[in-house]
């Protein structure tokens, strides 16, 4: 039994006020340590929080700015902007999303295979912000849902700027288009650059002066409550949002001339096949045709999987660049540049004679080499074996001249190298050399180089491949006597204010070494191709009553391996395996304007078929609308200059128009 | 001049000794009405912001203030010797009233909280809040102190009862705060130190069973209950952005009305629970520091009453009142700062709502009976 506890009050209630004095320090502490934590939050870490509050209530709406345009020589628009109507939702303001998408597909508006895909994408998205239900409305759409707006609450017709190519697919292949940006893209891109952007530059023109282009995307600072719903007042208080404007893309100034190209591109309808014109004395692309080709506002508005399959899997592959892109062996265009390597190592002089009896053969080789048709040509000095496309003359010379000489002599005219044009994806084509053939080739019986080898690179057949570019960029060098001008489509930028930004021509390494006797010989002999004299040019017919001096050279190359013992014969041959045409032609020949080359695949013979193109694109070029040559724009190529009213042209002394040739 | 510097100062003082006089009358502690009034009064202005300028909450918010007053006064003339009389009676109403609340709610299959008495709601748990120290404060008021084992297992039983119906609601923040409230008094009356250890090694030991014997998701759930950091978007989401709130505040705070965070609702319960993080970006450091300095002033001035009252069930039940009164600042500034877990602990006459405003007045209605009565207690 414990022993009976009395209540002592003088000992509790110094218990008690020894307990309530722990609890008052502990409290102290307590209180300390909360202002401690407060000191923490609101002192040490307080930029810390007021950033993360600033990104909670300011959200950073970008500003899209507006895509420069892309204009041609004389100011005609070839890439523009365009508001285009667009069906827009605020999922929240519709009462019943499935039957307004019902009711969307009896007005036509949206297809029912559609339908599914944009639930989904209604249901990902903040049911506040507007989903975009239909691209690129007609004025027809717009007016059959403007009149039962009434019937749709939570949508309405937005404009957006999207991409518009007035021109469709003409020089498609030069400009490129825009299309949806990509995981790729994202991938070189500076993403906060491209915020609010859906479009981005994929090829030609479009990419390569992509950021040019693009501009710099303004900003909105937009408050916006916890909800993300954008809201004027900030409790009591409006507070102040800062804007930044948007910096409009730099127009680009190409030296496309739309007339020009209109032209080349009309002349390739209904074949493959490619021109490429430029101005020798600066580089300027006058025109760059790849036919047949595509509607860059398929990529622009978004191309749909069938679309594109459509156009990868037609056999005219109308999505190949043929005048960067496709490599071919250059035929007989090769002629005049062998000519003047003949003349320079002094192996033949221009009078050098040799007798076509239609085939070559070589020493110890029982192979024969026929020329084009097996037609025997007789005597002929070098002019007359270019003009006439001797192919006997040249398998000579390429066989004197040997493969070694004949690949130094190409290559300043920039076979096998790119041209270094301003736009991406060129080719190089292919400039063979022994040296070539021993590191491209696997099996060591195959990397030695034959003589017949040297032979077919006289016709330009066998391992040589060219791409149209580079022709033109030869026969502009050609032109020029061995001046050579970097191939570009941009001349120059116009900023958003109108500043215009000139771009000097970059003018690379010329060709030396050639004699301007030589030069002149081979220039008369292209000039020969176009007319008749003592004989007829192969392209002679084409050229007659022409107001000016062209001086050019055909070219057919072959597809297809034709068996010694048998005769090319175009009708037996399936389409694909019949020869390409090639014209390459400078003009007026003396003080040229305009360098031309013109493919036509499996066209047949290049006089007939390519050497017409060319003629055409040379007129657009040179002729004024009384169809006589125009005088040459002073500082041609820099400054779009519209030509003052033509006057008549000096008549060119030429031979006379005779009857046909080859 | 001299004459009527007399004439003023006589006057002042007469002036004092009339308010004095009054506050005597009405057996009211005149520096704890002043405290309470500044607390309730910074309490309104800040409401107004917080609840996006809403009127009619804050009149809302007066009238329950004004039934505060009307309990703090009422009480504050009942005679202890009455209050410790009726307590069992208290108690046992309580419980039986947590009984049918209990009850209802089981059979209503949801939670249940208060009863429909028509013209108003009643809250018994609220009813406990007082009810459970006071029945602690009488059970050791005839009793030598320090309580013996025998006792102190009765004066488990008393809190544990009762907590244990309201935690069944369920409403374990108030079960919490009516536990705290009883072994406060249990503590003040002298519960030995060794006693104390003993139960925080029990504990200790329990979790530790607890911890092992759980499933991966519950511990999960433990673990982000105690850090919501882990959960940005579920449970961390409050106390994220009341910490962002409170930062963003600085020294001085963002302006009365213009604390984004609040203003644009990325504060949730922004005018109850976390109003505290609203004071911080609207007032600042310096806001919070204020607020602080009032609920010590009261607290510690409630606790000096305490010392100053005379018997056993005075003093226990008035310090048990004072420190419980901190004990709820502590848990609210904690749980909004990110220094204790979110629980759903409102802060004392500013947080927007319940019936607590009206227990708590009534808490300090009987502290002030229980002071003013000092020298009639044990004649």
């Amino acid at each position: 039994m414990p022993s009976v506890r009395i209540k002592d009050h003088w000992r509790e209630q110094h218990l008690f006020d020894r307990r309530a004095l722990v609890g008052a320090v502990l409290i102290v502490l307590a209180t300390a340590g909360l202002i401690a934590r407060l000191f923490v939050l609101q002192v040490v870490r307080h930029d810390y929080y007021a950033d993360l509050s600033q990104g909670n209530r300011v959200r950073n709406e970008p500003i899209p700015a507006a895509r420069g345009l892309i204009l041609d020589r004389y100011g005609e628009i070839i890439a523009g902007n365009q508001p285009a109507y667009q069906l827009e939702m605020v999922p929240e303001e519709v009462p019943d999303i499935d039957a307004t998408l019902a009711a969307l597909v009896r007005l036509g508006l949206i297809r029912a295979e559609d339908v599914s895909e944009l639930t989904r994408t209604i249901d990902s998205s903040r049911s506040y912000d507007s989903v975009p239900i239909r691209l690129r409305m007609s004025d027809e759409d717009v007016a059959r849902f403007a009149v039962r707006r009434f019937e749709f609450p939570g949508l309405d017709i937005r404009t957006r700027q999207t991409r518009w190519y007035p021109n469709g697919d003409l020089a498609v292949h030069a400009l490129g288009y825009v299309g949806a940006i990509s995981e790729a893209d994202l991938k070189r891109i500076d993403r906060a650059a491209y915020a609010g952007t859906s479009l981005i530059g994929k090829l030609g023109i479009e990419s390569a002066y992509e950021q040019q282009l693009h501009g710099v995307n303004g900003n909105r600072e937009v408050l916006v409550n916890a909800q993300g719903r954008s809201v004027e007042r900030q409790g009591a208080f409006v507070p102040q949002m800062h804007t930044k404007a948007p910096v409009a893309g730099e127009d680009l100034l190409l030296s496309i001339d739309l007339k020009v190209q209109r032209a080349a591109e009309s002349a390739l309808a209904g074949r493959r096949g490619a021109v490429v014109a430029l101005d020798p004395a600066n580089g300027d692309v006058i025109a760059l045709a790849s036919h047949p080709g595509f509607d860059p506002t398929l990529f622009a508005r978004g191309i749909t999987g069938a679309e594109y399959r459509e156009l990868q899997n037609d056999i005219d592959r109308p999505l190949l660049n043929r005048a960067l892109r496709g490599a071919y062996p250059s035929g007989s265009t090769i002629k005049p540049v062998l000519g003047l390597a003949g003349l320079t190592d002094g192996v033949i002089t221009a009078d050098t004679r040799v007798y076509c009896n239609g085939v070559f053969t070589l020493p110890g080789s029982r192979h024969v080499w026929r020329s084009d048709k097996g037609e025997p040509r007789g005597m002929l000095d070098m002019p007359e074996a270019i003009a006439r496309s001797s192919d006997v003359y040249f398998y000579k010379l390429a066989s004197t001249l040997g493969i070694e000489r004949i690949a130094a002599f190409l290559a300043p005219f920039g076979y096998g190298q790119l041209t270094g044009i301003d736009i991406g994806g060129e080719k190089p084509g292919l400039l063979p050399s022994p040296e070539w053939k021993r590191k491209a080739f696997k099996r060591p019986e195959d990397r030695v180089w034959f003589p017949g080898e040297t032979v077919n690179i006289g016709i330009g057949q066998g391992y040589l491949l060219v791409t149209p570019l580079q022709l033109a960029h030869i026969a502009g060098i050609l032109g020029e006597r061995g001046r050579r001008f970097r191939p570009r489509l941009v001349t120059g930028t116009r900023d958003a204010a109108g500043r215009v930004q000139w771009l000097a021509p970059i003018e690379d390494a010329p060709v030396k070494g050639v004699s301007a006797a030589d030069w002149t010989v081979v220039i008369d002999a292209m000039v020969g191709t176009t007319h008749c004299a003592r004989y007829c040019g192969t392209a002679a017919a084409m050229f007659k009553d022409a107001p000016y001096q062209a001086a050019g050279k055909t070219g057919t190359a072959q597809v297809y391996t034709v068996a010694q013992n048998e005769k090319y014969n175009a009708n037996k041959l399936p389409e694909r395996l019949r020869d390409h045409a090639w014209f390459i032609a400078f003009a007026p020949a003396d003080a040229p304007r305009i360098a031309v080359a013109v493919l036509v695949e499996n066209a047949g013979w290049g006089a007939s078929n390519a050497a017409p193109v060319a003629r055409k694109v040379l007129d657009a070029y040179l002729l004024g609308p009384d169809g006589k040559l125009k005088p040459p724009a002073a500082g041609s190529g820099s400054a779009p200059a519209t030509g003052p009213a033509p006057v008549p042209a000096p008549q060119q002394p030429g031979p006379a128009p005779a009857s046909s040739s080859t | 001049m001299i004459y009527e510097e007399v004439t003023s100062g006589s006057r002042t003082r007469r002036t004092l000794t009339g308010a004095t006089r009054v506050l005597l009358a009405l057996k009211i502690d005149g520096p704890l009405v002043v405290g309470l009034a500044l607390i309730s009064a910074f309490g309104l202005i800040v409401l107004y912001s917080a609840s996006g300028q809403s009127l009619p909450t804050v009149w809302r918010t007066v009238a329950r203030l004004v039934l505060g007053v009307a309990a703090m006064l009422l009480l504050a003339q009942v005679n202890p010797n009455f209050l410790r009389r009726l307590t069992p009676w208290l108690y046992v109403i309580g419980c039986v009233l947590l009984l049918i609340v209990d009850a209802i709610g089981h059979i209503g299959m949801g939670a249940q909280r208060w009863l429909d008495l028509g013209l108003f709601r009643f809250q018994p748990s609220e009813l406990m809040k007082l009810a459970v120290p006071m029945m602690c404060a009488w059970y050791l008021h005839e009793r030598p102190l320090p309580p013996g084992i025998p006792a102190l297992l009765l004066l488990a039983l008393m809190i544990i009862v009762p907590a244990a119906m309201v935690a069944a609601q369920p409403d374990l923040g108030t079960a919490a705060l009516i536990a705290i409230a009883g072994v406060l008094v249990v503590v003040l009356a002298g519960l030995p130190l060794r006693i104390m250890a003993a139960l925080a090694v029990l504990a200790a030991l329990g979790a530790w069973f607890g911890w092992n014997f759980m499933h991966d998701y519950q511990r999960k759930r433990v673990l982000t209950f105690l850090n919501p950091q882990t959960d940005p978007l579920g449970a961390g989401y409050h106390i994220i952005q009341s910490q962002i709130a409170i930062g963003s505040g600085g020294v001085f705070g963002k302006g009365w009305m213009n604390g984004s965070q609040a203003q644009l609702e990325f504060l949730p319960e922004r005018s109850t629970d976390f109003i505290f993080a609203v004071i911080g970006e609207e007032f600042g450091l310096l806001g919070l520091l204020l607020l602080l300095a009032l609920y010590g002033f009261v607290v510690g001035r409630a606790l000096y009453l305490a010392t100053q009252t005379q018997d056993t069930f005075a003093r226990l039940l008035a310090g048990s009142l004072a420190l419980t009164f901190f004990v709820y600042v502590f848990i609210n500034a904690g749980m909004v700062t990110g220094l204790l877990p979110v629980v759903g602990v409102p802060l004392p006459l500013v947080s927007y709502g319940g019936s607590s405003v009206v227990t708590l007045l009534a808490g300090f209605g009987i502290l002030m009976a229980l002071y003013s009565r000092r020298k009639l207690i044990g004649s």
